[in-house]
């Protein structure tokens, strides 16, 4: 079992995050047309992650219709919309994650550079390591601090010797903005930090293995304001060396943190836009009734 | 893109505090178009009676100003609006500007006409008020109508006519200078016309703002330093 899917199913016992999807909701915006196609600048040059044609379904349910999507290197793309409109699972299904959900199917091309996600020979556990993902609850093992950064190195065999391994730790730490924090209690419990303290812990988990993009699923819906800040300080920071897709309920955050924007209405992939542009005078009505809070 | 299209939002107070918003800039918008007409009359027909008034309008309009300034600080701060509201907020507070500055132009031609009712009429020039001060006036209506409605149409048209009134104050005031030229004796009394003419073009330049920021709230570009024909372009991109 590889990190990410353990993490996950530890996860989702707890959390509900997966059945708003099969749900969808009756709202009163439905009259409004869907754009024939997503409208702004969903491509861009030289993309990491290439999607196309993306379908997902629970069962008989479709959750995803149709998304065509880039994601660009190094880039901080947030994905917004109303509960149950498929942003969670089309984050997922970037990195495999759905494939823990037996009723799941996923259909469409999805790549990162030239690999195929859903190549049958790939080798999820390599995957999920190039694709590392937060979730919403931080999830420390639990284990030492120290050995909850160094579990993905070891398992994926990145240091031979103990002080490789402490390198990997000190510098995924310090990328999580931690270091300073916890480095005088390292064989500690991981739970025993604070919620923020733990999500940046989480963070520099997924960091340690050297991902190539980190996908996160709502990663500050749990946390105070200050450490929710330091959370997005930190992904300003991490867009340097990774690529980002986050899913987020804030809007404001959604503003602050991301490069792009691109919203989802009942798994459809309706706008997406430069952040600025979704926010100050977003092309579609469906984007505008959200971003405006008019849903009623 | 219509924004009573989505009509309410989910919170009836944010519903409630951009409607208040919006029903404070009329209320102003009515004021300030009311003090350009009186103003207007004032000077005309030497009326000081009604000059005075103009001149007491002026602090009710201040008041509406810092009013309107405080709740839209207010939602920015509560509320954090986006996208149209965004827009909205951001139009608002710069066309209120715009309208207390009309006003105290108001209040400038309100003191001439006190002026010259007290050192006697000018003997030329009243043709000139009239016409111009007319023509603002549509303008400052039109521009408060356009936001009323959100029509960046009617917009456009407001700047189209701010440059037509630039065009006849500089040939009024030539012919003004012209006349002052060859009778000395009147100087004193038209420069008070042409302070005034110079109070309603500037009027007009203020009407026109008014027009970009309806543009900008509408269609979310900003017309402000381009040409009419720019502006049109603008307008009509997105149709």
């Amino acid at each position: 079992m590889d990190t990410a899917r353990e993490l996950d199913n530890r996860n989702r016992a707890d959390d509900d995050a997966a059945k708003p999807l099969i749900d969808v909701e009756e709202r009163s915006m439905q009259d409004t047309p869907y754009p024939e196609k997503t409208v702004g600048k969903p491509f861009v040059d030289a993309p990491k992650m290439k999607l196309r044609h993306v379908n997902v379904f629970y069962a008989d349910n479709q959750a995803i219709h149709d998304v065509s999507l880039d994601i660009g290197k190094n880039e901080v793309i947030s994905l917004i919309g109303p509960s149950g409109c498929g942003k969670s699972t089309f984050l997922r299904s970037l990195n495999r994650m759905n494939d823990t959900i037996d009723i799941c199917r996923v259909k469409g091309e999805l790549h990162l550079d030239d690999q195929d996600l859903y190549d049958p020979k790939l080798d999820v556990v390599e995957l999920r390591a190039r694709v590392g993902m937060v979730f919403q609850k931080p999830n420390p093992f639990p284990k030492s601090i120290y050995d909850n950064v160094a579990y993905g190195p070891r398992l994926h065999g990145l240091a031979d010797k103990k002080y490789d391994l402490d390198e990997i730790v000190e510098n995924s730490l310090r990328s999580a903005g931690l270091w300073n924090e916890v480095k005088d209690r390292l064989h500690s419990s991981g739970t025993g930090l604070s919620g923020g303290q733990q999500q940046r812990l989480c963070i520099a988990r997924t960091i340690a293995v050297s991902p190539e993009v980190v996908l996160m699923d709502e990663p500050c819906s749990a946390l105070d304001p200050i450490a929710t800040a330091k959370i997005e300080e930190l992904i300003d920071e991490l867009s340097e060396s990774y690529t980002i897709a986050i899913v987020t309920h804030s809007m404001q955050q959604a503003a602050r943190v991301s490069h792009r924007t691109a919203y989802f209405h009942l798994g459809r992939l309706i706008e997406v836009n430069d952040t600025e542009t979704v926010f100050t005078k977003p092309e579609h009505e469906l984007t505008e009734a959200y971003i405006t809070g008019r849903f009623g | 893109m219509d924004r009573m299209h989505f009509g309410q939002h989910s919170s009836s107070q944010f519903n409630e505090a951009l409607e208040s918003i919006r029903n404070h800039l009329m209320e102003m918008g009515g004021l300030v178009e009311k003090q350009v007409v009186d103003a207007l009359e004032a000077l005309l027909h030497a009326d000081s009676a009604l000059a005075e008034k103009v001149l007491t309008t002026e602090d009710r309009v201040d008041d509406l100003e810092i009013q309107i300034d405080e709740e839209c600080a207010r939602v920015l701060a509560l509320r954090q609006p986006a996208a149209s509201d965004l827009r909205l907020i951001i139009a608002v507070s710069k066309a209120v500007s715009d309208l207390e500055r009309i006003g105290d132009e108001s209040a400038k031609i309100a003191a001439m006409a006190l002026q010259l009712a007290e050192d006697g009429e000018s003997p030329r020039g009243y043709v000139e008020v009239r016409h111009i001060g007319n023509h603002v006036r549509n303008m400052l209506r039109d521009a408060l109508d356009a936001f009323a409605r959100f029509d960046a149409d009617k917009a456009v048209e407001v700047a189209a006519e701010d440059s037509e009134v630039d065009l006849e104050y500089r040939s009024a005031m030539r012919a003004l200078v012209t006349f002052m030229m060859e009778d000395p004796r009147a100087i004193s009394r038209v420069l008070n016309i042409i302070w005034s003419l110079r109070a309603l073009e500037r009027i007009g330049d203020h009407a026109r703002n008014i027009g970009e920021q309806v543009i900008f709230l509408v269609k979310g570009t900003d017309v402000r330093h381009i040409s009419i024909d720019e502006m049109e372009k603008e307008v009509r991109k997105k149709d």
